[in-house]
């Protein structure tokens, strides 16, 4: 059986650095979504010193555009994006608290360094297992900037959503010791 | 000389993108599967785990298999006894595309300007659409919805002459091994050698839609695939010039979402 660790949102910086790469969890509470042109609507308001529209304390942020949802369901397909779009924003959020992104694919050193920095993480949900990770977003509204459509900031609340620790806030990268152990010679 | 309503060739793209984008190919199915049983690493084995079961679900509800349901591309085999009748052929192609993202609850992902304002188009349309004549009076009609988180990871190189199979073989690996976790591994790789640049990467396009397993009917080309492992490899080739070796590499990833039908 595969190990899971059940985190609650939100969460400490306490609770964050005893993950570690590797640990599955599975994440239930609120959690904030986020593509490219919502980040850069935060992080404009941040350099300009102006309040956010959400508060990022103790958060974890959910790279997706999910597909419109059906008759009957909640939401559509909602698999992550991939993050490396995002590093440019990351570390400002970091700084303000947010305790975790969850995405897939590498994302920058200078992200892996404000991980470090703020006691935060990086989740990797699996890239295309879009309809099964639909099934644990339970609530779905829009908290701002509705005119992005699917990209606009959404707050989900989710149950059992299932990731796992790619970055642990020691800067430990599964994307680096993973692949090694199983490469063939 | 046959003739074939623009309105058959509409809704046959609509039914095939709705079926694709729900729906993975047996090939692929299996190979998951197979590739569960034989997989070492937890974290490998857990992945594919949750693959296999979003698939079922996806099939099962008749959901999209992942978000990102794709751009549109369409290969068109059309028949030099073929006649379109009532109607323009690429428009019943984007019309029939725009009725399975607005009908089907897929996701529209096509901005109307690649540098500039970058505006929806709401409908999912354009469709990239590649069009053959061939003879006969058929219409054979493969329609793919491409990830972009793939798609973005994809890469083209001309190589010199010199640098053979070993270079077209290097250049697959170097692209595969730099896109690591990025383009939703497990990943399918498309190769295309030769022609010209743009011959190259249309046929890495089509190198995707091979069945699983199937080796290139070239032994030379089947080997080379056989030899380029940890991951599935397909290769197309086209006769290209004196002076050049051009090869383009595109990766899909586990969803690679595609049906044909011939009309």
């Amino acid at each position: 059986m595969e190990k899971v660790i059940s985190i609650t949102t939100p969460v400490t910086t306490e609770q964050i650095r005893e993950l570690r790469a590797g640990d599955n969890v599975e994440i239930t509470g609120y959690i904030y979504t986020g593509r490219d042109a919502a980040h850069k609507r935060l992080v404009d308001l941040v350099k300009a010193g102006k309040e956010l529209p959400i508060d990022v304390n103790g958060q974890f942020i959910y790279y997706v555009g999910p597909s419109p949802a059906k008759p009957g369901h909640v939401i559509g397909s909602a698999g992550p994006t991939t993050s490396y779009r995002m590093d440019p924003y990351s570390p400002t959020l970091l700084e303000l608290g947010l305790k975790g992104m969850i995405g897939k694919g590498k994302i920058a050193p200078e992200v892996i360094e404000a991980l470090k920095e703020h006691g935060a993480v990086y989740f990797g949900a699996v890239g295309g297992a879009a309809a099964l990770i639909s099934k644990s977003i339970k609530k779905v509204e829009v908290v701002c900037y509705e005119d992005l459509g699917a990209e606009a900031i959404h707050r989900f609340y989710v149950e059992k959503f299932p990731a796992t620790v790619v970055v642990d806030a020691e800067g430990n990268n599964l994307y680096e010791t993973e692949p090694l152990k199983y490469r063939l010679p | 000389m046959r003739e074939i309503k623009a309105e058959v060739i509409k809704d046959t793209v609509r039914d095939l993108f709705l079926h694709a984008s729900s729906f993975i190919g047996e090939d692929l199915y299996n190979k998951l599967q197979e590739q569960y049983e034989v997989e070492e690493s937890p974290v490998g084995k857990s992945v594919l785990r949750q693959l296999i079961e979003n698939n079922d679900i996806a099939a099962r509800e008749g959901l999209a298999i992942c978000q990102d349901t794709g751009m549109a591309v369409v290969f068109l085999e059309l028949g030099q006894d073929v006649r379109i009748v009532e109607g323009d052929l690429n428009e019943a192609i984007n019309q029939g595309v725009r009725e399975a993202y607005v009908d089907g609850y897929l996701r529209k992902s096509i901005v109307d300007d690649p540098v500039f304002e970058r505006v929806n188009t709401r409908d999912n349309t354009p469709a990239v659409i590649h069009t053959e004549i061939v003879p006969g009076d058929k219409v054979k009609i493969t329609v793919t919805a491409k990830g972009f988180g793939s798609e973005n990871m994809s890469r083209i190189k001309m190589l010199r002459p010199a640098d053979g199979a070993e270079g077209v073989k290097n250049f697959v690996i170097q692209t595969a091994v730099e896109a690591g976790p990025n383009p939703c591994p497990p990943i399918i790789v498309g190769v295309g050698v030769g022609g010209t640049m743009e011959k190259a990467a249309v046929l890495s396009k089509k190198a995707l839609l091979r069945k699983i397993g199937e080796p290139n009917a070239n032994p030379n080309y089947a080997k080379m695939e056989a030899e380029i492992l940890e991951a599935i490899i397909n290769i197309e080739y086209f006769p290209t010039h004196i002076a050049g070796l051009p090869v383009a590499v595109n990766i899909c990833c586990h969803a690679s979402r595609h049906a044909e039908k011939i009309i």
